[in-house]
């Protein structure tokens, strides 16, 4: 291809946001700073549900993963005792045995994919996308009703599950 | 994708603004420091410690439950947008409805931590 497209050079720069964040995640020595590189990362993948038209799941990519879950881990490596002013070092010299088959695995799936059609795009992104929010919204209050409720009994076991691990159980005092 | 292009344009500039208001800061500046002005600003309360101590525990579970509450506004978000559509064919009451059952079986999760005290700040 002689020319790249607007949207081929986005994805360039987002994946070479995404790489390079999610290597220095996994090498620099502060943990804390390895905390905010996720959460640059997790920007990263945001990105790239723009540029698939995906655009609510973006906004829940960055709503959960950025505001929620990271500053999750935030509070956690608080809380722990010295681990923010302490440089990690990995001390276990087989790590690479947990990514490379995982790595390897999404590897096969997407050389799979891209045998089967032929380097041909599978998501039609020239065309102008429909904000997907709305669509979202008819599915689950229709087809998707039932999930969509048993979603909420998920929360709630969820919820009730993270008080009964993260509350150290005193006397439960009846507001 | 054109409006997206706007954004980005947005981001670049807000992010290119922001390095060259400091700079041209550090530029211009004189720099005289000493130890008052590089204290911390905390409101006019005098800092104390070290700002990387361990924090209390309390903080964690209330990230918890906002976790959950999070993941709930979330499914808000797509039936408000499409809440005056149900309604302009007639499924207004069913559509809010099935949020409001969907609230109340995290309300009750919510009245839950309120009867174990997680939401008490002692």
């Amino acid at each position: 291809m002689p020319t790249i497209t607007l949207q081929q050079f986005m994805f360039g720069a987002i994946a070479l946001v995404i790489l390079g964040s999610a290597i220095l995640v996994a090498t620099l020595r502060n943990i804390f700073h390895c905390l905010l590189f996720l959460a640059l990362s997790f920007l990263g993948v945001a990105g790239v549900y723009l540029l698939l038209s995906a655009d609510f799941l973006a906004a829940v990519q960055v709503l959960v993963y950025i505001g929620a879950i990271t500053v999750l881990m935030m509070f956690a490596l608080m809380m722990t005792h010295r681990v923010m002013t302490t440089d990690i070092s990995q001390s276990l010299t087989q790590w690479w045995l947990a990514p490379l088959p995982i790595a390897l695995g999404i590897f096969a799936v997407l050389f799979r994919v891209y045998v089967r059609h032929g380097g041909q795009a599978l998501v039609d992104t020239k065309h102008h996308a429909v904000p997907t929010t709305g669509i979202i919204g008819q599915a689950l209050l229709t087809r998707y009703m039932l999930p969509f409720e048993l979603a909420s009994i998920l929360l709630l076991v969820a919820m009730v599950g993270a008080i009964i691990l993260a509350k150290e159980d005193k006397s439960d005092d009846p507001a | 994708m054109d409006n997206y292009a706007y954004i980005a344009l947005f981001a670049v500039i807000g992010v290119a603004f922001s390095i060259f208001v400091m700079l041209l800061s550090w530029a211009i500046r004189p720099h005289r420091p000493s130890k008052v002005k590089l204290e911390p600003y905390e409101c006019g309360e005098i800092p104390f410690g070290n700002a990387w101590r361990q924090f209390k525990v309390g903080y964690y579970i209330f990230a918890l439950v906002f976790v959950i509450f999070d993941v709930e506004a979330i499914f808000i978000f797509p039936w408000a947008k499409e809440l005056l559509n149900f309604k302009a064919k007639g499924l207004g009451v069913f559509a809010f409805a099935e949020m409001m059952i969907f609230i109340a079986i995290l309300v009750v999760g919510l009245i839950y931590a309120w009867r174990k005290g997680v939401l008490k700040w002692d």
